[in-house]
């Protein structure tokens, strides 16, 4: 009953304070600087029970010196009594006032004695700012405020909550005051109904945290209050798990997505023509490279376009890669048709060459890539975190998966090339050129690949290297999807990506990647043609 | 035709095993009886990098065996001769016994470092060089015949087969950089003090190891040599070239390739473990992708399908990159990447290839010479 006479009176000093500060008055002002003044007297109790007075002022004025108090710079005018908050500057001090924090010159450090605190203290400081926070103007600092009483469950925070809660008009501030108010009375001596009410508040706040208030409460409690939050406490948990498989599921999308884009291209010249290039990786690379070249002439020339340098690489990296990827065709794999060992072999030579003539413009070392605004940042759904880039990269995919699939299936050079793939001869007897064809063929995959590297660069290192990483892992892709398949590439992909993540937690991120790979290696046992393999006479062919 | 590539190669192989027997002895005699201050003396690094080359030349040797004359391209040849070397860098480790740095009688030091407190048990026997040999050779041919034994009876071929080879390689270069797989993660095996009782740095010992290896190269040669112009040769030389057509005739194709296919893996175990004492170190990087396609460019510059042709190539790439990356290291990969375009573009067939094209040629133009015209006829 002692707690609850005591919240009353400071529930009523608080009420008062809100009346009679909101026009600041002089003797006011003088009574919160005899308050301040206090916490210079006597020993560590006293000090404490200054502090609490402080707090239930519920003053935000009071914030600085109590700031200053935690932080250590808050002293005592040897003469005159006076507390002042300090900076350090040189072998003088720099003093504040603590309440208008008007400047009052300079003082040697002999004229002023610091006032101690040991942790008891610093956490009563703490606490007492969580409260004051509450009446803060800034909808953020309520919120910092109210979390840091549901962090420190301090049953005196109550009767300031309840104030706050009453005047609050945002509701999100509100719930998390709500709750802070519930974790508080937990551990509080109010009566049982309380209790059970505010348990069932967290529970709906869900959270790793909220569990662990509640099984700490669950530990020292009896009867049906136990019960009750340790039911809660496992509504808690299974939410928690299924939060985190979403989360999961999330990683495992993104990763996906990130193959995806990398393999886009190979499921066009290895899927499509049967060309294993083994260059890919870095037509992705010179990808990445466009965007940061991009970026730097947008840097020194027009920066005002920065947001849309992304935009910009697009295009360009389609191109760049594309040509590229023609010249190798024309130069080099179109003497190699029927020989895919040997095309395996020239083209690895080709990413041999082109990562060296990267390393020799740019240098070895990592690139800066920037991220515009629109990409940067992140937002939760539930206990779910989603960032932005990750979620572009993945719309972005899905969308050059379906411009893909628009060329191979809506447009007659996607009509050209489907023919010369299933049967050269009658194609070329048709009227096509098939030269041509393959050649823009092998351009397209390559150009993909280009923009592949344009999303990659958001979220990998741009190093001559950054092919490499990807090599393997695409040509899983498009070998467990089935090869000439598109959608074959994007199941593959994600299924890929999910497994990888979902294993990680159990295997560590290595070993899961090792699984996958053994997985894969038996899967081709059993299925030699991938997921969705293609049938008839294109097959042998 | 099968005749004469025959006799061709006998007179090849003499010549080849000739060479070797005398660069053993020249090496031999010129690091051991020749003084230092000689201008002929050759240093002990310089034996040691020839006998590098002679394990290369060994594991090109395996490659050719199986992409040469059976069609099979591994990209992942590279995981075997690693296996091999670790098998042999295990012998080494307990052989360093108390000398170690946290001077364990038993546990190699990145043990101790790690806390661990007991032997694991795959590493129980390494205190015997007969076990780590004989584990050098029967480790690679488990994994070899039970991946190719999955591999060839689901008829996984061509590119697919590359690129799982490749993926297995890249698995186990993943796994060995494990700490706790109990392989010494990113650091390997490393730090050896002797073999068989011999100091490792010793003069003598690199000689003996060189001789070993050269040695070794003449008998993986002769066995290579053997199963080629064996009827067994000839059914994986039907194989590779027309693989629907050998199985439709009676013979169980994925049974022909199975084998070659583990007895190559465990040639390049053998070469993996002469390999490792002379370079002193062992680490999860020999088992990297990129290593396993440069070891099949060696047999394609040589000439595939020719054997000689591999070791030669093998010593000749191996000797290019030495010289390159001292003296210009940017250049060495444009040059080993043109290298891989150049061979596929120009010489299918190798160098040997190339060689015997000429002899073909000047042939043929003696025999215009004694009569003129023969190319017109038809």
């Amino acid at each position: 009953m002692m707690t609850f006479l005591k919240s009353r009176t400071s529930l009523l000093l608080f009420l008062f304070s809100l009346f009679m500060f909101v026009p600041a008055t002089t003797s006011h002002a003088d009574e919160l600087a005899d308050k301040i003044n206090k916490l210079a007297e006597g020993g560590f109790n006293d000090r404490q029970k200054a502090i609490n007075e402080l707090a239930a002022t519920g003053d935000s004025r009071v914030v600085p010196a109590l700031e200053a108090l935690g932080d250590g710079l808050l002293y005592m005018q040897k003469l005159g009594n006076k507390v002042v908050i300090v900076e350090r500057a040189g072998s003088n001090f720099k003093l504040t006032d603590p309440i208008t924090l008007e400047a009052l010159g300079e003082m040697p450090k002999g004229a002023l004695e610091k006032i101690k605190v040991n942790n008891r203290l610093r956490r009563a400081v703490r606490d007492a700012l969580g409260g004051l926070q509450l009446n803060s103007k800034k909808p953020a600092d309520r919120m910092a405020a109210a979390e840091a009483v549901f962090q420190s469950k301090d049953p005196d925070a109550i009767p300031l909550l309840d104030a706050a809660i009453e005047k609050e008009t945002k509701a999100d501030v509100k719930k998390a005051m709500l709750e802070a108010r519930a974790a508080a009375v937990l551990s509080s001596d109010l009566d049982d109904t309380a209790k059970l009410d505010a348990i069932k508040v967290i529970e709906t706040r869900s959270g790793r945290d909220s569990r662990s208030i509640l099984l700490g409460f669950a530990a020292n409690a009896e009867g049906k209050l136990k019960s009750a939050a340790e039911e809660s406490a496992g509504i808690i948990e299974r939410s928690l798990a299924a939060w985190a498989a979403a989360q999961n599921v999330w990683y495992g999308l993104s990763l996906g997505s990130v193959l995806l884009l990398a393999a886009i291209g190979l499921a066009i010249t290895f899927g499509v023509m049967g060309v294993i290039n083994m260059a890919h990786g870095e037509m992705v690379m010179l990808g990445a490279y466009t965007t940061f070249v991009v970026q730097d002439v947008i840097r020194t020339s027009y920066p005002q376009l920065f947001e849309v340098s992304l935009l910009i690489s697009i295009p360009l990296a389609f191109l760049v890669a594309g040509a590229i990827g023609v010249a190798i065709e024309r130069g080099i794999i179109r003497w190699l048709y029927g020989r895919p060992l040997e095309t395996l072999l020239a083209t690895w030579g080709i990413s041999l060459a082109l990562q060296q003539t990267v390393r020799s413009i740019f240098g070895p070392t990592n690139q800066e890539v920037g991220t515009p605004d629109f990409m940067s940042g992140a937002f939760e759904i539930g206990q779910m975190t989603i960032t932005y880039n990750r979620l572009y990269i993945l719309v972005f995919a899905l969308v050059v998966l379906a411009a893909l699939m628009l060329v191979m299936k809506r447009t007659p050079y996607g009509l050209q090339m489907r023919a010369v793939t299933q049967n050269r001869a009658m194609a070329g007897a048709m009227g096509i050129r098939t030269d041509w064809v393959d050649a823009l063929t092998f351009g397209l995959g390559s150009g993909i690949a280009g923009i592949a590297g344009v999303a990659l660069s958001q979220i990998d290192n741009v190093s001559p290297n950054l092919g490499q990483s990807y090599i393997i892992d695409s040509f899983m892709v498009v070998v467990f999807g089935g090869v000439g398949n598109l959608w074959g590439t994007l199941v593959g992909a994600m299924t890929l990506g999910v497994a990888n993540k979902f294993l990680e937690p159990y295997a560590g991120a290595v070993l899961g990647k090792i699984v996958v790979l053994v997985f894969i290696i038996l899967f081709i046992q059993k299925k030699p043609r991938g997921m969705f393999a293609l049938k008839g006479r294109a097959v042998e062919a | 035709m099968t005749n004469f590539i025959a006799g061709a190669l006998g007179i090849r192989s003499y010549i080849f095993i000739a060479v070797i027997a005398a660069i053993v002895v020249v090496v031999g005699f010129l690091n051991l009886a020749v003084p230092e201050t000689s201008s002929l003396y050759m240093s002990s690094y310089v034996v040691s990098l020839f006998g590098k080359y002679l394990c290369y030349a060994i594991l090109a040797l395996a490659i050719d065996l199986v992409w040469g004359f059976c069609g099979v391209l591994s990209l992942g040849h590279g995981a075997f001769f690693a296996l091999g070397g670790y098998a042999m860098g295990m012998y080494l480790m307990r052989q360093i016994g108390t000398r170690g740095v946290y001077g364990h009688p038993e546990l190699p030091d990145f043990m101790v470092f790690l806390n661990w407190q007991e032997l694991p048990w795959y590493w129980y026997g390494f205190d015997m060089f007969w076990f780590a040999a004989l584990m050098a050779v029967l480790v690679p041919g488990a994994l070899a015949f039970a991946f190719g034994w999955f591999a060839f009876r689901s008829r996984v071929t061509g590119v697919y087969l590359s690129i799982i080879t490749q993926a297995m390689t890249f698995a186990l270069l993943l796994a060995f950089f494990r700490n706790d797989m109990g392989f010494g993660g990113n650091n390997g095996l490393t730090d050896f003090k002797d073999i068989l009782g011999f100091d490792v740095q010793s003069d003598s010992t690199r000689v003996g190891l060189f001789a070993a290896s050269g040695i070794a190269l003449i008998a993986a040669f002769l066995l290579a040599q053997a199963i080629v112009t064996s009827k067994l040769g000839k059914i994986l030389i039907a194989v590779r070239d027309a693989e629907a057509r050998t199985r439709f005739l009676g013979y169980r194709v994925e049974h022909y390739k199975l084998f070659v296919w583990t007895l190559s893996a465990m040639m390049a175990g053998v070469a993996g473990a002469l390999y490792v004492p002379q370079v002193g170190i062992i680490n999860p990087s020999e088992f990297a992708p990129a290593n396993s396609i440069e070891a099949v460019i060696w047999v394609a510059v040589g000439g595939r399908g020719t054997l000689v042709g591999a070791a030669l190539g093998a010593v000749l790439v191996n000797g290019a990159k030495t010289i390159f990356t001292g003296i210009l290291p940017e250049v060495w990969l444009f040059a080993l990447g043109a290298l891989f375009i150049a061979v596929t573009l120009f010489l299918p067939k190798g160098i040997l290839g190339l060689a015997s094209q000429i002899m073909a040629k000047r042939r043929e133009r003696q025999a215009t010479g004694a009569a003129p015209q023969p190319q017109e006829a038809d």
